[in-house]
């Protein structure tokens, strides 16, 4: 009556013992992660005899997954960016004004004079002095129309720029599908960038994700605070390099069309008057290190690349004897006067910096600009001894919790208890196990998710136990009751545990970061406790009973 | 000798004052949501925007002295708290201060952090900032929006798979009891004025998946005897499954909370507000599965008969006219 095929048996066993495999490594935690960051830098620089030795701490055979520790177990930084990425239109519209200008130039018989109105919401707006002209001048604004290039292809052939034509004012906007495309592209080079800065810091195992439309999610574990991670991602670090057309202490002067207002960034009430659009930009640039300027004081050297190196000769050969500005993020760096023709495609800033300043801008030059300057919504730091301290409060109270239950349960149901209680060990080496296998990350909110599986996981053989003692007082015999027992059993276990597995899903669908990392413990932690009541503890009341033959049972 | 929590044979029944306990259910709805209309709820900086900073010094917190040193930063709505925890030495005094959030910034700007940590620093050399949050106004907004659909979510999926697996008088029973499980839930965290965080919402939806499940179990039961005891009217059939199930639900939520309370006492102040949600909801889940949804099932009645179509009489009524 009560028999389970070999297949099965063994098919259970050979879970269970893969399950408590994967989980074995987070029992050595330390010693793993020291070997596993050996094996990666033996990977990556080569072999050393103390990173071998680190590397044999933990035999290459076994699994090696970790269950890795979130923000609030490990300690460090959480940052949401959002990006507003409408400035990146208007940057653009900026660009084109010059095009737009030079084309409708070369129209002149036919267009007048042509002047920018505004720049406003995205928009190009620019009068003609003819209005006659105007399907002239559309057609050929509308010849500097490029394709949108998207992988999307719904976009395939639209033009990226959209022109209209009212009594003398042209007005020019980016096209719906080149805007999709721009901020795809915003934000995967947003998402590029500032991988790139947090690499040149060299933390571990950061997080940088995109989440929605427009935000990043950064986290790096061990970082001593958020500001510092906001310090080095919270700079758009624009590098650009424009000809200085005045300078005034006004800070309401008007800069004229074209022309931009920037302040000094080491001289209160020093303001340049700048041509809008830059000779060079840190596009061009291939390499920037700190280094020292003649007399001594930290700064930073550069060197562009060739069309960078030429469009800068270029301009210091025509423009000998005036100054020119560098530039970053809108404040002046410095505003030299170029004394002859650069050539050589590299140069050197030099201004009131410190040390860690030049470091910290040769850094944020290397890894390249943001394009848009990222808005901070969400900030979390966490110090890595408060995490050693809720861990350490985390594992006592698993370890209390779980002993608490393990006596109730013999208390209350004797040899089937302890049977119970073998399962429960194994459903919690399980819940590890999956958890490394999967990558997931264990959060404080995912410790509270493991102790109340521990407290429910017994829920199913409760079920199946009270249901076996009522088949004993209905007078079946002891193979007959337990059969019966988790046979009548199974759908309010299978009904109970899926009801509380949809609220797990919604939960991870829904939830974010703490809450998330409950949902995973929760949905993972029914999904053991059900393998291990059906199968685990039913394996072993068989093999109990196949071995003693009991005339009669106790429940 | 076996531990024994619930007598092996019970015959109780759970429905002789259902009028008391649906009163008793009643009214502490009622104080619920008074509470929360008259108090509020005591929102985390995960709803409401603002910054929370953790201090740990060796000196025992002084929050009037606190205070006097964060009041010529002139940050606005100021609270501070002073946690405790038996695992604290004599020489970790955690206060947690919270700040509203500022005026024109999403997040909090290093400055704050810095002014705060300076002035704080200033008074005690010792204190050191453990942890600090910042969430800015347009992601705590963001932040109900899901909490609130997630928790509706959850009980829309729940009435229906029950709805199919079951009659739908059973999925309103048990709907009942969910919403009488968040709403008391909510209520309590009102009237203590624990601070509500994104952690609770978690806290929530394990409490509606646990009285869930004590729910199923039950009604599973009445599933079962409906069909045997064809001859038994409702009000037996329901107290007989109750019974039959009682030595379970109590195992079960005994060792759950045993494995709660654990986490309470021993699992750090951090998840306290958590556990303590948890508790108090295995506790009211429990009760509501028993008193709520078997009692809503009792008022609104079953269709007897499962293998033929109804036949449009008043359901619950028609017991004894299907023996054939």
């Amino acid at each position: 009556m009560l028999q389970i095929d070999l297949w099965k048996r063994i098919l259970i066993w050979l879970t269970v013992a893969a399950g408590l495999l994967l989980a074995a490594p987070n029992g050595f935690y330390t010693r793993v992660e020291t070997a596993n960051d050996a094996r990666q830098a033996i990977e990556a620089a080569g072999e050393t005899p103390e990173r071998l030795a680190e590397a044999n701490g933990w035999p290459s055979f076994l699994p090696s997954g970790l269950v890795n520790l979130g923000l609030d177990l490990r300690g460090g930084a959480h940052l949401l960016a959002e990006l507003p990425l409408s400035d990146v239109y208007e940057k653009r519209m900026i660009a084109l004004w010059p095009e737009v200008r030079d084309a409708l130039r070369q129209e002149r018989a036919t267009v007048g004079t042509v002047r920018r109105q505004s720049i406003e919401l995205a928009e190009l707006k620019v009068q003609i002095s003819q209005p006659e002209g105007m399907e002239r001048a559309l057609q050929v604004v509308r010849a500097l129309a490029r394709p949108v290039s998207s992988t999307n292809l719904n976009t395939l052939g639209a033009n990226d720029i959209e022109v209209t034509g009212v009594g003398n004012t042209i007005t020019i906007s980016l096209s719906e599908a080149e805007r999709l495309a721009t901020d795809d592209r915003t934000m995967q080079q947003s998402l590029e960038i500032i991988r790139r800065r947090i690499d040149e810091v060299g933390t571990r195992e950061p997080t940088i994700q995109r989440q929605g439309d427009n935000r990043i999610l950064i986290q790096v574990p061990g970082l001593g605070s958020a500001a510092e991670l906001k310090s080095l991602i919270g700079t758009t670090a624009q590098l650009t390099f424009h000809s200085v057309e005045n300078v005034t202490s006004d800070a309401d002067a008007r800069p004229g069309v074209g022309n931009i207002l920037a302040p000094a960034i080491d001289e209160e009430g020093l303001f340049y008057v700048l041509d809008e659009n830059p000779v060079v930009t840190g596009e061009e640039l291939v390499d920037a290190q700190p280094a020292f300027d003649q007399n001594g004081g930290p700064a930073v050297n550069f060197r562009f690349n060739a069309s960078g190196g030429a469009k800068f000769g270029r301009y210091t050969a025509e423009n000998v004897g005036a100054p020119f500005a560098i530039v970053l993020d809108n404040e002046v760096i410095s505003a030299p006067r170029i004394n002859e023709a650069i050539l050589g495609g590299s140069g050197i800033i030099s201004g009131n910096f410190t040390l860690a300043e030049s470091t910290e801008l040769a850094v944020l030059l290397r890894a390249g600009a943001l394009p848009v300057e990222p808005e901070f919504v969400e900030e979390r730091t966490i110090g890595p001894e408060l995490g050693q301290d809720s861990i350490d409060a985390g594992r006592i109270a698993c370890i209390v919790a779980f002993i608490a239950v393990l006596v109730f349960m013999g208390l209350s149901y004797g040899m089937f208890g302890i049977f119970a209680n073998v399962a429960l060990i194994i459903n919690v080496g399980l819940i590890f196990g999956l958890l490394s296998l999967i990558g997931a990350t264990l959060t404080l909110p995912g410790i509270a998710g493991i102790v109340l599986t521990i407290g429910m996981a017994v829920d199913a053989n409760v079920l199946v136990f009270e249901r076996i003692r009522e088949e004993i007082k209905a007078g079946k015999g002891p193979a007959r009751a337990i059969e019966q027992g988790y046979e009548k059993a199974l759908s309010a276990i299978i009904d109970a545990n899926i009801t509380t597995f949809i609220t797990a899903v919604i939960l991870f669908v829904m939830g974010s970061g703490p809450v998330r990392g409950f949902s995973i413990t929760l949905g993972l932690g029914i999904i053991t406790s059900v393998f291990t009541a059906i199968y685990v503890t039913r394996l072993l009341l068989v093999m109990w009973f196949e071995r003693r033959r009991p005339k009669t049972i106790e429940v | 000798m076996r531990l024994k929590l619930v007598p092996s044979e019970t015959n109780w029944d759970f429905f002789s004052r259902s009028k008391l306990w649906l009163g008793i259910s009643g009214a502490l709805i009622v104080v619920a949501f008074v509470s929360f209309l008259i108090q509020g709820l005591n929102f985390g900086i995960d709803f409401q925007g603002g910054t929370t900073v953790r201090t740990n010094a060796e000196a025992p917190v002084d929050i009037a002295a606190y205070r006097g040193a964060l009041d010529p930063l002139d940050l606005g709505d100021v609270s501070i708290t002073e946690v405790f925890d038996p695992q604290f030495g004599a020489d970790e005094n955690v206060a947690m201060i919270r700040i509203q959030a500022q005026e024109g910034e999403e997040a909090a700007s290093a400055d704050l952090v810095e002014n705060v940590t300076n002035a704080l620093q200033a008074l005690d050399p010792t204190l050191k900032i453990e942890a600090v949050e910042s969430v800015g106004p347009k992601v705590s907004g963001e932040l109900i929006q899901t909490a609130v659909i997630a928790v509706v979510l959850a009980i829309g999926a729940v009435l229906v798979y029950i709805w199919l697996r079951f009659e739908w008088q059973f999925a309103l029973g048990a709907v009942a009891a969910l919403v009488h499980d968040v709403v008391l839930t909510i209520g309590i965290f009102s009237e203590l004025q624990i601070r509500f965080d994104l952690a609770i919402i978690a806290a929530l939806l394990t409490i509606v998946g646990y009285s869930l499940n004590d729910t199923v179990v039950v009604f599973d039961r009445v599933r079962e005897n409906l069909r045997r005891y064809k001859q038994k009217d409702l009000k037996g059939v329901l107290n007989l499954s109750i019974n039959e199930t009682l030595s379970r639900t109590v195992m079960t939520s005994v060792t759950t909370l045993l494995a709660l309370i654990s986490l309470y006492v021993l699992g750090g102040d951090v998840i306290r507000g958590f556990v303590f949600a948890m508790i108090w909801g295995v506790i009211i889940g429990t009760y509501s599965s028993i008193f709520v949804a078997s009692t809503t099932l009792l008022i609104l009645g079953v269709k007897r008969d499962w293998s033929k179509p109804t036949d449009g009489g008043p359901a619950g009524t028609q017991f004894g006219t299907t023996e054939s």
